[in-house]
């Protein structure tokens, strides 16, 4: 992401997602406000530094005690909080490890894994995709979410299956969408689309389709090539 | 023309040998007439159920190993409704969205509405803005929502057992909270009632007045159907002790709703982690012991009862304000009425920004064309359906669409279940079974 100047050296650990450019959003047309000129960076919320705050203090630190005794200390990449959400980003090959560590852990025991989410960002280098995972505990009625990037080159992450069996169909459906292969699992088939089809239409690359509609002579373009304000 | 010509005509009939011994393909006719009776004890049969059958809540193709009667192995083949919601709102603005989101789980439209409307107001930070007016409606049509969803569970439920009378009553019933969503949002189903920021209208004078008799006939209504499968023996003999699946499953599958309460955990996300002013209202989570179909049916049952009491409490709490939020970068700008030409935009809204004042028409174009920009971030905020968690993983990167939208839908999730659930069973069981999951196909599709 080095490519865009809008941010400064200092801060290269920050998530940048985008570059917004303008006053209004909007490509293609002349912008004759005169703010046409902006250039304004678009970051994800940045890593958090204790104290947390609230139970989240209590999780990172338990987590980072039992990580020390399973083996894998630097497991954590970042601990982000916010808007009340706790969300810790791992590196892939410790993702086993972490998870088990937070089923098993009683301080922790988040029973249940309940979703299993892609996003795909084609301009983050070598983390093109994301995969959250979001954590339940009942017993403490807490919530996390875990995130991993991997790059869109070497897509495999491991399944989780044997750990949480609810992510079976979750994980199918992630490779369904984003072509994820999770080693291991034990029927990693497509789940939502036709076993033939081709491609994995929710990756950023790949088309909405659809076709311009015509009505009284105007032609009104379809939904993906519409004006954009993004 | 005999039997064995007609086989040989069809092109999807016929047997072949395989390693594993000689595999018939039936298109129908006659067992008997087709093969010779299988010798051994091994005889294995495959059967699709589904996609079109009527007793899959929508087009769930189950495929199921038989050994005579008994089910040795269930498996679900989904996504035959699947419509690619979530890639669509990538191209949609964030209140577009609402239209989306609301026809994916059909039975329960204002529960997917407000998940992913809670989601979007926590990426924008405005949880604590919206109105209470709006948290009070919000509440009353997700509970009368919620009668109408577990009066349709028990309706295809009982429909598929055979007790017709049961179908008869709950779609008789869940007309009657239908009409208030026609009278409120202006639609039966699919309303797109609820908005970043509040609802999109006002309830209309007479509503309450409406809602009040509904819930009394309700519950009288709700006594008739109980009284005829609560103590029901046909009903129990197919539903007690049957689609058994006990906390430790409900855990390892990620199970939640009427299917993890019937183990006897009252987990209810209204409680444990309350959303829209639930805190402020008194109601109980009706939980079994059993584990299986029939305690599922009882749990919706109190629930259909529960969610009335709330709505009382919800007509109480209703005082005039605001329905949306004060902030007029977020607020649709319109105001709907109905006029002779159906639902759209106010005479007074319409004469306002067309010859009054060239800044709200600008603000009204701006809003409704390009939307608001939501700051870059993502949001979970659960909530708990007729079926279970349900919510929706929102990812922005401060565009005026969603980057991307993930829908945590709870039948999907617990279909998951059926395997465990009718396994070792008899095949007439998976029906009572996937009756008790109460899947929605919409849902599981998107």
């Amino acid at each position: 992401m080095s490519e865009f100047p809008v941010v400064p050296d200092g801060l290269a650990a920050i998530d940048l997602v985008g570059v917004r450019k303008g006053a209004f959003g909007s490509q293609g047309s002349g912008d004759t406000s005169g703010f046409g000129g902006l250039v304004a960076p678009i970051v994800m919320p940045g890593a958090s530094i204790p104290p947390f705050g609230g139970w989240c203090d209590e999780v990172a630190e338990e987590l980072a005690l039992s990580l020390v005794d399973a083996g894998v200390s630097g497991a954590v990449e970042k601990i982000v909080i916010d808007r009340g959400e706790m969300t810790f980003y791992i590196a892939p090959e410790n993702l086993i490890a972490f998870m088990t560590e937070c089923r098993d852990e009683p301080a922790l025991r988040f029973e249940m894994c309940t979703s299993v989410s892609g996003v795909h960002f084609p301009q983050d280098t070598n983390r093109e995709l994301h995969i959250v995972y979001a954590l339940l505990s009942i017993t403490h009625n807490r919530r996390i979410r875990v995130e991993v990037s991997i790059p869109d080159s070497d897509r495999h992450l491991p399944s989780l299956v044997a750990l949480y069996p609810s992510v079976d169909w979750h994980e199918r459906e992630t490779w369904d969408f984003f072509g994820i292969i999770f080693d291991g699992h034990p029927a990693l088939t497509r789940i939502q689309m036709p076993d033939d089809w081709v491609g994995h239409p929710q990756r950023k690359d790949y088309p909405l389709g659809g076709i311009p509609v015509e009505y009284k002579g105007a032609s009104i373009p379809a939904p993906d090539h519409r004006r954009s304000y993004n | 023309m005999t039997t064995t010509e007609f086989t040989n005509s069809d092109p999807f009939s016929g047997s072949y040998d395989t390693t594993d011994g000689t595999v018939y393909n039936l298109g129908g006719g006659d067992w008997d007439s087709i093969a010779a009776a299988p010798e051994g004890e091994n005889e294995r049969i495959v059967v699709n159920m589904g996609p079109q059958h009527p007793s899959t809540h929508g087009v769930l193709r189950m495929i199921l190993e038989l050994e005579g009667e008994t089910v040795v192995q269930a498996r679900c083949g989904i996504g035959f409704l699947h419509t690619g919601i979530e890639k669509n709102m990538e191209f949609r603005t964030w209140v577009q969205g609402v239209t989306y989101v609301t026809r994916m789980d059909y039975l329960a439209p204002m529960f997917n509405e407000t998940a992913y409307c809670l989601s979007v107001e926590r990426l924008l930070g405005i949880e604590d803005q919206i109105p209470e007016r709006a948290n009070v409606i919000r509440v009353m049509m997700m509970e009368l929502n919620r009668v109408s969803s577990h009066l349709v569970a028990l309706a295809t439920g009982g429909m598929e057992l055979g007790a017709l009378t049961a179908m008869i009553f709950g779609f008789r019933e869940r007309e009657l909270v239908l009409d208030i969503f026609e009278m409120v949002s202006g639609l039966r189903m699919n309303s797109a009632y609820i908005r970043p920021g509040g609802v999109a209208q006002d309830l209309p004078s007479g509503a309450e007045e409406k809602i009040r008799e509904t819930v009394v006939l309700l519950r009288k209504r709700l006594k008739d159907t109980s009284d005829l499968l609560v103590d029901n023996t046909i009903w129990m003999g197919r539903t007690v002790g049957v689609g058994y699946l006990d906390l430790t499953g409900c855990m390892a599958l990620g199970i939640t709703g009427p299917i993890l309460r019937s183990t006897g955990l009252p987990h209810d996300l209204r409680k444990s982690a309350p959303y829209c002013g639930y805190e402020n209202y008194e109601f109980n989570v009706p939980t079994q012991k059993t584990s299986d179909a029939y305690g599922r049916f009882l749990i919706r049952i109190a629930e259909m009862h529960e969610s009335l009491n709330i709505v009382d409490q919800c007509l109480d709490r209703l005082v005039p304000g605001p329905i949306m939020i004060a902030d007029k970068k977020i607020a649709w700008p319109s105001q709907l009425s109905v006029g002779s030409d159906g639902q759209g935009n106010s005479p007074e809204h319409i004469q306002e920004i067309m010859s009054e004042s060239m800044e709200a028409l600008i603000h009204h174009f701006k809003l409704v064309t390009e939307g608001f920009s939501v700051p870059a971030g993502q949001a979970y905020v659960p909530i708990e359906s007729p079926r279970g968690e349900l919510g929706a993983h929102v990812v922005s990167t401060g565009g005026t669409r969603p980057y991307r939208v993930h829908f945590r839908d709870p039948s999907f999730n617990n279909l998951q279940a059926v395997s465990a659930m009718s396994e070792g069973s008899m095949i007439a069981d998976v029906i009572a079974a996937v009756a008790s999951i109460d899947p929605v196909m919409g849902g599981v599709d998107r």
